[in-house]
């Protein structure tokens, strides 16, 4: 089966004016380096990490919103790459986003109406279908039926919504021309966490109901626990982890994940507290990201060794049972695996 | 603000933004003077001809008029002890003749002002119109495509801003006036209003295509020009659509403070005699003519003064009104 969405050694550069009066010594930030990972239909993918690391560029890229500095994107097994806009726009129904800010990502000007039908007006979509009025007007209901906004809406503007219905009128957007794949950047992180929690189930229903495929970034854990399939854990601008979302998650392996999974508050305070994970200093520079790996700086389990050696994205062995877990990590936490004992029994 | 009814209130941007202005009693107190303005301005020849009996663009020294049963010479001998010279006729305060006196060529200075501010209100509105529509253009262009042609032109924008605004104006004026502009076939002689009304929207480009630029830029860059993109939706229509709509409500709130410089530009030129040409009046050519007369009969100079003072300052709080009006993304912000 082909992933419906692929991304080999995707990295994004950016040029950054440095210091002198002109600005001439310019630096290179690394937004993406050398991503690799692939989806394959009906799965969601989760990303996490720090604000910072990344995962919105990738995103982007995926989708070619941005136009990546190195590496390839493959779409249903197609090289997209390096197609012209004109081309890009003949899949982009087959591809959409929903953005984090539900205000900004919407027309202030338009109504939703507008709004929601101008997917379809430019791709005359579906084909065959006759594109009179009524035809739109019997789509928007269905698209407002299936994201539970009343018929009520059509008439308004974005700014007289709540965060959360806004959000809706993003996802019932997207869903206008009948996507397979939808990127949603951090989608609820900019919600009250009652309406997290539907928004996340609107998202689920939509999968089982449309059979779509979710790249679900985020920066919290527990979203993503909720939604994802696997999960890929970036640290400025590099997957460090993945796996599937059990196996990385109840079983961390990059002492980066350990850290992020222990700063989760816990709902309920068990009676032996669980050691937490403290990370030391902040994220460095991606325009000077540290030598070898690039969490040594800050990892508690960091050797000589690790400020030297960039650590490559391997599979753990054994592999454990449903998805492949890779880690890129010289020294694993996973017990399971080819490391130093001293883990296994401390 | 009061928290809004979705269910109820059904407002669009323009909606909100005119109930807004209209709750604003400085901007509609503005606008109320503007408009009383234009229309005395407006008006101007029905006062010269049916209420005041004058002709303002004939000089005529000899005349005599009566006010209050008397009857005056427009034009009176100095009071200075030589009796050198002529003194106009002081303000009448009487609507029927000489309300603001009259000036060195025994002209009615009231009648004089509501023509004059004909010519300066129609000068200063069309640059406006002119300078917004070119720098739309610029700024639109340069925002959009962004790159070389965005660099092209704001170096151009910036070594026009570069020069000091009035010394530009006057330049191209002395130029202009002298000879008239020759361009093709067509030439514009120089007591035609198209030279200043040209030559103050040329100044004010750099003025307006930065901001409008601005806006092009975030707007540009903004989450829902991306969306559109990712929904596949063709540059031309971005253009049009999103970004065009959005952009208009800064050209709106630009054109009353474009308006008001450009008034004041106007009658600098026409003070310097590179503007207006007479006979025709404008605010400015008014003070010109009442600088001479600024010990004996002030008023010739301060009606027109006060004239701008009170346009410009009209025009300026209908400005800032607009602009807190219009500021969609503010008001919808604190209520959402």
């Amino acid at each position: 089966m082909t992933p419906i969405i692929e991304a080999r050694s995707l990295g994004k550069h950016y040029r950054v004016a440095g210091g002198g009066l002109f600005g001439q010594s310019r630096r290179t930030l690394r937004a993406l380096d050398n991503v690799s990972l692939h989806v394959m239909p009906g799965e969601t993918l989760g990303i996490v990490g720090e604000s910072g690391c990344g995962k919105s560029t990738l995103g982007r890229c995926l989708l070619r919103l941005t136009q990546s500095s190195s590496g390839r994107v493959l779409f249903e097994g197609e090289d997209i790459t390096t197609r012209s806009e004109r081309a890009l726009r003949r899949l982009r129904p087959r591809m959409q986003m929903v953005f984090q800010d539900s205000y900004a990502s919407l027309n202030p000007r338009r109504r939703i109406a507008d709004l929601l039908s101008e997917p379809m007006r430019v791709h005359r979509q579906p084909s065959g279908a006759p594109h009179d009025r009524s035809f739109i007007a019997q789509r928007l209901r269905d698209l407002l039926d299936l994201t539970g906004l009343p018929i009520s809406a059509l008439d308004r503007y974005p700014h007289e919504f709540s965060g959360g219905q806004r959000q809706r009128i993003n996802i019932a957007r997207a869903l206008a021309l009948q996507p397979s794949l939808i990127v949603a950047d951090e989608p609820v992180s900019a919600l009250d966490v009652s309406i997290q929690a539907q928004i996340i189930n609107l998202f689920t229903d939509l999968r089982e109901t449309l059979g779509l495929t979710y790249i679900f970034i985020a920066h919290d854990l527990s979203v993503v626990r909720q939604i994802a399939s696997s999960v890929a854990v970036m640290y400025l601008g590099a997957i460090v982890e993945r796996g599937g979302t059990d196996s990385v998650l109840h079983a961390p392996a990059h002492p980066y994940t350990a850290a992020l999974i222990t700063a989760v508050p816990e709902p309920v305070v068990s009676a032996g507290a669980r050691s937490r994970v403290i990370l030391k200093g902040d994220v460095p520079s991606p325009v000077s990201p540290p030598p070898g790996c690039r969490f040594h700086t800050r990892c508690p389990k960091a050797e000589a060794r690790c400020s030297v050696e960039i650590p490559a994205l391997r599979p753990l062995v054994p592999a454990p049972d449903e998805a492949l877990h890779e880690v890129a990590c010289h020294y694993p936490l996973h017990p399971a695996s080819n490391v130093p004992d001293r883990y296994a029994t401390g | 603000m009061s928290a809004t009814h979705p269910a109820t209130r059904r407002s669009g941007p323009w909606t909100t933004a005119m109930t807004t202005l209209l709750r604003d009693r400085a901007a509609m107190i503005a606008l109320a003077g503007l408009l009383l303005i234009i229309a005395a301005c407006v008006l101007a020849p029905v006062y010269a001809e049916d209420i005041a009996h004058t002709d303002p663009f004939q000089s005529d020294v000899a005349a005599t008029v009566m006010v209050h049963g008397q009857e005056l010479a427009v034009m009176q001998p100095n009071d200075n002890p030589l009796h050198l010279g002529l003194t106009p006729l002081a303000p009448t305060w009487h609507p029927s003749a000489y309300l603001l006196g009259a000036d060195s060529q025994g002209r009615d200075v009231m009648a004089r002002l509501l023509y004059g501010g004909r010519n300066s209100l129609l000068i200063s509105a069309a640059a406006t119109v002119l300078c917004i529509l070119m720098a739309a253009f610029v700024g639109i262009v340069s925002g959009f495509f962004g790159g070389v042609v965005d660099a092209a032109l704001s170096r151009l924008m910036d070594i026009m801003w570069a020069i000091p605004v009035y010394l530009f104006a006057i330049s191209l004026s002395i130029v202009t006036i002298s000879q008239g502009l020759r361009i093709g076939p067509f030439t514009i002689r120089s007591d035609n209003l198209l030279l200043p009304i040209g030559i103050i929207a040329l100044v004010y480009v750099p003025y307006a295509a930065r901001p409008i630029r601005g806006r092009v830029l975030t707007l540009r860059r903004s989450e829902f020009v991306l969306a559109a993109r990712g929904l596949g939706v063709p540059r031309g229509r971005i253009l049009l659509r999103d970004i065009l709509p959005n952009v208009s409500s800064t050209l709106i709130v630009l054109a009353p403070l474009l308006m008001a410089l450009a008034m004041l530009a106007e009658s600098a030129l026409s003070f310097l005699s590179i503007g207006v040409q007479a006979p025709a009046a404008s605010w400015g050519t008014i003070i010109q003519d009442g600088q001479g007369l600024i010990y004996t009969r002030p008023m010739v100079a301060i009606a027109p003064g006060l004239a701008i003072v009170l346009t410009v300052l009209a025009l300026n709080i209908l400005g800032d009104g607009l602009r807190d009006a219009l500021d969609v993304r503010e008001t919808s912000r604190r209520r959402g």
